[in-house]
């Protein structure tokens, strides 16, 4: 579903640049769960930006469910970005004058649905991440896991074919943390598709598969046996 | 089709972000307010400035007389000039093209009475052209007229202060009012629109120069003579004409050339022309006024706007992580910004004027009359800051859109 070959990026660093992705390698098939791991300067970041059209990579080949990712314009990045991929970030990025329903169906709203279909759904999804009773709060009213979640039904609100998740549980105390990783393998159970961005051992140990990368290259990708809490 | 949805998101972001809305909103408002405060006061000094000129036409000429200063031709110092019918015709007769209308003036100061009321007052005694000269606005009966003059008829006519002083709201025409002991018949009531209403102008009583010459002296004496040029000349052009009337009147009654007090003249041209500088340096100095508000509206909400852009960056950030494409971010922005200006702008548009309505009464006393901007103008100055607005949101807003929405997300 996601394939990637001889993937590179460079920064540009005043007159010298930076190699940051030396060639990555990477295959993710449908219904997997990869944790990427790596010291901070790996190059995890950089790889999960660029799988999620937010960054463009210099050279090599990205394809998203055999649609080729390549010197998209903004607006069709866009486009791709509504309907292959939904993000969990580790700083939530909830934007803060929206309550929790409005906040899960912007993604809906940039489809084009109509407002009452955009409401239901997101209503449908802050269900099933069992925060219905707070649809109506503002983030500022929530709990970091209760943001988190939000956060989470928001990026399942447009039905994509890939989860991307950076960091997660990076701001969340560890309870929250363990809540929010068992909610997300509840998700990948269902069938979805999840890449985690970590550097926490623990939470790489949840998922089903982990890549670590080191100084811009692939070190290990091996599947493991999935810790369940 | 009409997105609602588009502008459901920005009456969200505006009404959820109030600070930062009534801090653009009032910047607009203010700006306007000022503008509109500001433009109406300086147009009530330029009000008040042109009545207090405009009293008389335009184009007149008053001519006095005095007595000489200067010897001439064996005839003494203190010499008394004294203006005549024969003055009067025979300018009439010589500058037939130059002047327009042509009128004397004789004064007395009389006690009037009409049943038990009584008060004195100034009597202007003239010939039918006086009411052009002086812009005499009759509201009731007629202006002296040749047939009076001819007559001598004891007719006058009557300002509005000297009907309430004496006639209780009576109707006046035909009724006669005793004038030391003389009765005459009124036959007209006035008001002077120029000088505005209830000035020392409506104080005073008109009758036929001939009446009072026969009746308070026995002579054809005329204290002063009042003309108007012939309009289509140019100011030059007066100012030379009434050079010439001077030179003439003063060989007349043999006073020296350089006599300056046994002949005077007074052209309101040559006021005039004064009065339009005067005007121009205010009108510069109002259109500073007004665009230096603008201008310091343009850039106070080109600031906010900026900021406001800049503030929002993690919201576009996540907004294009969420799928928004860059015109849709535009958009958003600068409808906002113009929905805020548009509205505020309305907003100090009113008050303003309420403004300068309120205080009309208060700036009478500084010599403010009738402050007021034209809609037109107020509308314009906020379409400009519409624009200006519009404008500071855009380039920011454009910016933003085209920044990658990882740098975006990054901005704390």
């Amino acid at each position: 579903m996601l394939k990637i070959k001889k993937l590179h990026k460079s920064y540009k660093m005043g007159d010298s640049s930076l190699h940051v992705l030396k060639g990555i390698d990477l295959n993710i098939e449908k219904g997997e769960m990869v944790a990427i791991m790596g010291s901070s300067g790996s190059g995890k970041s950089t790889l999960l930006n660029i799988i999620g059209i937010l960054d463009e990579h210099d050279s090599g080949e990205y394809s998203l469910d055999d649609v080729e990712i390549k010197n998209l314009n903004e607006k069709l990045a866009a486009q791709y970005r509504n309907k292959f991929l939904g993000f969990v970030f580790q700083s939530f990025n909830l934007i803060n004058f929206k309550n929790a329903v409005e906040n899960v169906a912007l993604p809906l709203y940039y489809q084009g649905l109509g407002r009452k279909e955009r409401l239901e759904k997101a209503m449908f999804h802050l269900e099933k991440v069992g925060l219905k009773d707070w649809a109506k709060h503002l983030p500022s009213e929530l709990s970091g896991g209760q943001k988190q979640r939000v956060a989470i039904a928001r990026a399942l609100a447009s039905e994509p074919k890939l989860l991307l998740a950076d960091e997660p549980t990076g701001a969340l105390d560890s309870t929250t943390s363990t809540e929010i990783m068992q909610f997300l393998q509840q998700l990948n159970d269902e069938g979805r598709t999840l890449l985690i961005v970590t550097h926490e051992t623990d939470i790489a140990n949840m998922c089903k598969r982990i890549v670590k990368l080191k100084d811009g290259i692939v070190m290990q990708d091996k599947n493991i046996k999935q810790v369940r809490p | 089709m009409i997105d609602f949805g588009f502008f459901r998101e920005i009456f969200q972001s505006i009404s959820k972000n109030k600070l930062r809305t009534l801090l653009s909103g009032f910047t607009v408002a203010f700006a306007i307010m000022l503008f509109a405060v500001l433009f109406g006061v300086a147009n009530g000094l330029q009000n008040s400035f042109n009545s207090e000129f405009s009293g008389d036409a335009n184009n007149s000429i008053f001519i006095f007389s005095g007595r000489t200063t200067k010897a001439v031709k064996g005839m003494q110092v203190g010499r008394r000039i004294q203006f005549d019918n024969e003055l009067y015709e025979t300018l009439k007769k010589e500058y037939k093209n130059d002047i327009e209308f042509i009128s004397g003036r004789v004064y007395k100061n009389l006690t009037a009475s009409y049943k038990d009321e009584k008060s004195g007052y100034l009597i202007r005694a003239v010939n039918p052209d006086h009411q052009f000269i002086e812009k005499t606005d009759i509201t009731k009966g007629r202006y002296i007229n040749q047939l009076d003059l001819k007559n001598k008829a004891k007719n006058i006519v009557i300002g509005k202060l000297v009907w309430e002083d004496l006639f209780n709201g009576e109707d006046p025409i035909g009724k006669y009012i005793d004038l030391s002991k003389i009765k005459y018949k009124v036959v007209g009531l006035y008001i002077d629109k120029a000088e505005g209403s209830d000035s020392n102008e409506e104080r005073i009583i008109y009758m036929p120069i001939s009446t009072a010459q026969q009746i308070y002296g026995s002579n054809d004496y005329i204290d002063q003579i009042n003309l108007t040029f012939n309009p289509s000349m140019s100011g030059d052009q007066a100012i030379a004409f009434s050079n010439k009337l001077l030179k003439r009147i003063k060989q007349i009654f043999s006073v020296a050339p350089n006599d300056q007090a046994a002949v005077r003249i007074r052209n309101q041209a040559q006021a005039l022309e004064e009065v339009g500088t005067f005007n121009a340096v205010l009108s510069i100095l109002v259109l500073i006024i007004g665009f230096g508000t603008l201008i310091a509206g343009i850039v106070g909400i080109s600031n906010i706007m900026i900021f406001i852009v800049k503030e929002r960056t993690k919201e576009i950030g996540i907004r294009k992580a969420l799928g928004a494409p860059p015109v849709s971010i535009e958009r958003l922005i600068t409808f906002e910004s113009i929905l805020i200006t548009s509205i505020s702008g309305f907003l100090g548009l009113i008050a303003g004027s309420v403004i300068l309505d309120s205080m009309e009464e208060t700036l009478k006393e500084y010599w403010i009359t009738d402050p007021g901007v034209s809609t037109s103008l107020v509308i314009g100055a906020t379409i400009t800051l519409i624009i200006a607005g519009t404008i500071a949101a855009y380039l920011p807003a454009k910016r933003a859109s085209e920044i990658k929405p990882i740098v975006a997300l990054r901005d704390e």
